[in-house]
């Protein structure tokens, strides 16, 4: 069986700035499949190539069997996409939307009725299928383009960052979408995320960070294969406790969301030997079981957050370059 | 095949069971006939876009009406002297200003592009398995219809302007305000396709309005002109169907062959005259060269 995605050395450069470098993946048909990363690891490039909204600098990458750049338009009859920034037209109601979208697929005018009532149940929005979408909260709005995505049943679905800028509540009520739709669809799902805790939704999981492909596995598997509780502590004297758990304990600590930080194999049993053994003052202890985040700072030696910060500013030089497109 | 089978039947039931099935949608390879409904439905769409927002269609009428009524009125008493009696100076400006009742909108249609940029439903459609000369075409097709619309409402007040409403002329008039439209509509999609910025689409339109409307001959007649103003009125596109609407509003007058000819006169160009055919058939290759230039943009891909 052809796999749903499958990418080879694929690289992207705009100018000087490589935003991809060189990746080789391949996703299951019927899988979903996660690509995690900081803003400007690579995600949304990777998503866009794949899209075939840009064309690669070098490497072949093939959707659905079809390759994205010399089969363009079957590439594009066969994915749905659901995009970072809302690409609805606020004057249009709900259903007009849709039906621009399956005009614009060229969909036959008798699956139409039928489907449009499939997909807008599906996302809770049949009701409000008549209401002009400026009117709609920004929850309805990700649902109506998850449904607009899935109209001309696609066979694999893009989501790039299907959450971003939702609040807690309506996040899980997407994901509850999502997982509802893996049952009901015959489908691929392909999405980026920077939130740890969605990523663990996915079957598998790719690690970007700076253009490459750190780590590739189940979640399971990779939370295994960190294997460590995390450890963070505030003391009174940062640096000092840091030598002093390198000197006491042989262990490798470092500062990370101002806390100091480190792993060891049981912490619930460690904590009780450095209140005894560490010369400065603690203020607070945190334990925590492996999660992909730890993954995450296992592979690339920092938080999520910590490469946040630093990928900020190259982030922000694409998109003055390169606008909103 | 099976499953395109099983559709219909899943459709037909109501509830839990219709929902539990997929409905399969096989999206067809591509057609002529799928690329003409991807034109309609963009073209739909700024038609539905325009018939909710009415103030648009209103704000628009504003300035026409100003200049054939309140500057026509004003500046008749002054230009009647320059005129045979019964011919008032409203009728002689209401080409140009029907002229000019088309180019706002038709130019700022073209807006919705880079409005459709920044608020990403542009990226919808580039994104669709369809030509991109479809979006092109719809849009334009859009913007000229609205546009059009416009002059109609215009069109109807020529007896307030002392134009006849000749059936003749009317449709005459009609056709060139389409021919109009759509050239502008063009002309706007081909700039909107390289500006990322609303504000910068809406200063760079403005500063070439004024110029297209004031250099096209719409307040003047055409002759006797200073030469670096003959030069600049036969460069504007403008001026290509402004002279050919009002050739077409004079011959419905009962005006003396001198005095419509004094009026009304031809283009010319440098001596020659211009047919009022080819005239028409310029502003139409101008249209179809902008709409050449707004596809190829459009093609590009990052």
């Amino acid at each position: 069986m052809t796999p749903a995605v499958s990418v080879s050395k694929l690289t992207k450069k705009y100018g000087e700035i490589e935003a991809v470098r060189g990746i080789d993946f391949e996703v299951d048909t019927g899988e979903t499949f996660g690509f995690l990363g900081p803003n400007g690891a690579g995600k949304s490039t990777t998503i866009k190539i794949l899209c075939t909204l840009a064309d690669p600098t070098s490497g072949t990458a093939r959707v659905a069997g079809h390759n994205v750049v010399k089969e363009r338009d079957t590439v594009r009859r066969n994915i749905g996409l659901v995009f970072q920034d809302t690409t609805l037209d606020s004057y249009l109601t709900g259903e007009q939307n849709l039906r621009f979208h399956a005009e614009l697929y060229g969909m036959p005018k008798a699956a139409f009725a039928p489907r449009l009532r499939q997909v807008l149940e599906m996302v809770g929005l049949w009701d409000r299928r008549g209401g002009v979408v400026a009117t709609y909260s920004g929850g309805m709005k990700r649902r109506l383009e998850i449904a607009r995505g899935l109209m001309h049943a696609p066979r694999v679905l893009f989501l790039d960052e299907p959450t971003v800028g939702l609040d807690p509540q309506t996040r899980v009520s997407i994901w509850e979408y999502i997982n509802d739709l893996k049952q009901r669809e015959d489908i691929t799902i392909f999405l980026t995320t920077h939130y740890m805790d969605e990523a663990e939704n996915c079957d598998r999981i790719a690690i970007i960070d700076h253009g490459q492909i750190v780590a590739l596995d189940t979640p399971e598997a990779l939370k295994a294969s960190v294997g460590k509780d995390r450890v963070q502590i505030s003391t009174a004297d940062d640096p000092a406790a840091i030598r002093a758990l390198a000197d006491e304990f042989g262990l490798e600590a470092g500062m990370h969301e101002g806390l100091v930080t480190f792993s060891v194999e049981s912490g619930e049993h460690f904590v009780p030997r450095l209140f005894a053994s560490l010369p400065v003052a603690i203020r607070s202890v945190s334990v925590s079981r492996p999660s992909l985040d730890d993954v995450f700072m296992s592979y690339t030696g920092k938080t999520i957050r910590d490469a946040e910060a630093s990928a900020v500013d190259r982030n922000r030089m694409l998109a003055t370059r390169f606008g909103r497109r | 095949m099976a499953a395109q089978d099983t559709a219909p039947r899943d459709t037909l039931d109501v509830g839990e069971q219709a929902l539990t099935d997929m409905i399969r949608v096989a999206v067809p390879e591509r057609s002529l006939r799928h690329d003409l409904r991807a034109v309609s439905i963009v073209w739909r769409r700024e038609l539905i876009r325009f018939r909710s927002d009415r103030l648009r269609a209103v704000t628009a009428l504003v300035q026409p009406i100003l200049f054939l009524f309140v500057l026509g009125t004003g500046l008749s008493r002054l230009a009647s002297r320059g005129l045979p009696s019964g011919v008032h100076f409203e009728t002689f400006i209401y080409p140009g200003v029907l002229a000019m009742s088309v180019l706002f909108t038709a130019i700022f249609s073209a807006a919705s592009i880079v409005w459709d940029r920044e608020f990403g439903f542009l990226a919808e459609m580039m994104v669709a398995p369809v030509r991109r000369w479809t979006i092109v075409v719809g849009k334009c097709l859009g913007g000229a219809t609205v546009a059009t619309f416009q002059g109609i409402i215009f069109l109807a007040l020529a007896g307030v302007a002392h134009v006849p409403y000749s059936a003749t002329l009317l449709l005459t008039l009609l056709g060139e305000l389409l021919l109009l439209s759509f050239t502008l509509t063009a002309f706007g999609v081909m700039m909107a396709a390289r500006i990322k910025q609303i504000q910068a689409f809406m200063a760079l339109t403005q500063m070439v309005v004024m110029p297209l409307f004031f250099l096209s001959g719409a307040l003047y007649p055409l002759n006797g002109l200073p030469t670096w103003l003959t030069v600049l009125t036969r460069v504007d596109p403008l001026t290509y169907v402004v002279a050919p609407m009002r050739h077409a509003v004079f011959s419905h007058l009962s005006l003396s062959p001198l005095a419509a000819r004094v009026l009304s006169p031809s283009i010319t160009w440098d001596g020659w005259l211009v047919p009022v055919g080819l005239s028409l058939a310029m502003v139409a290759a101008m249209g179809a060269v902008m709409l050449a230039i707004a596809i190829a943009e459009f093609r590009k891909t990052e």
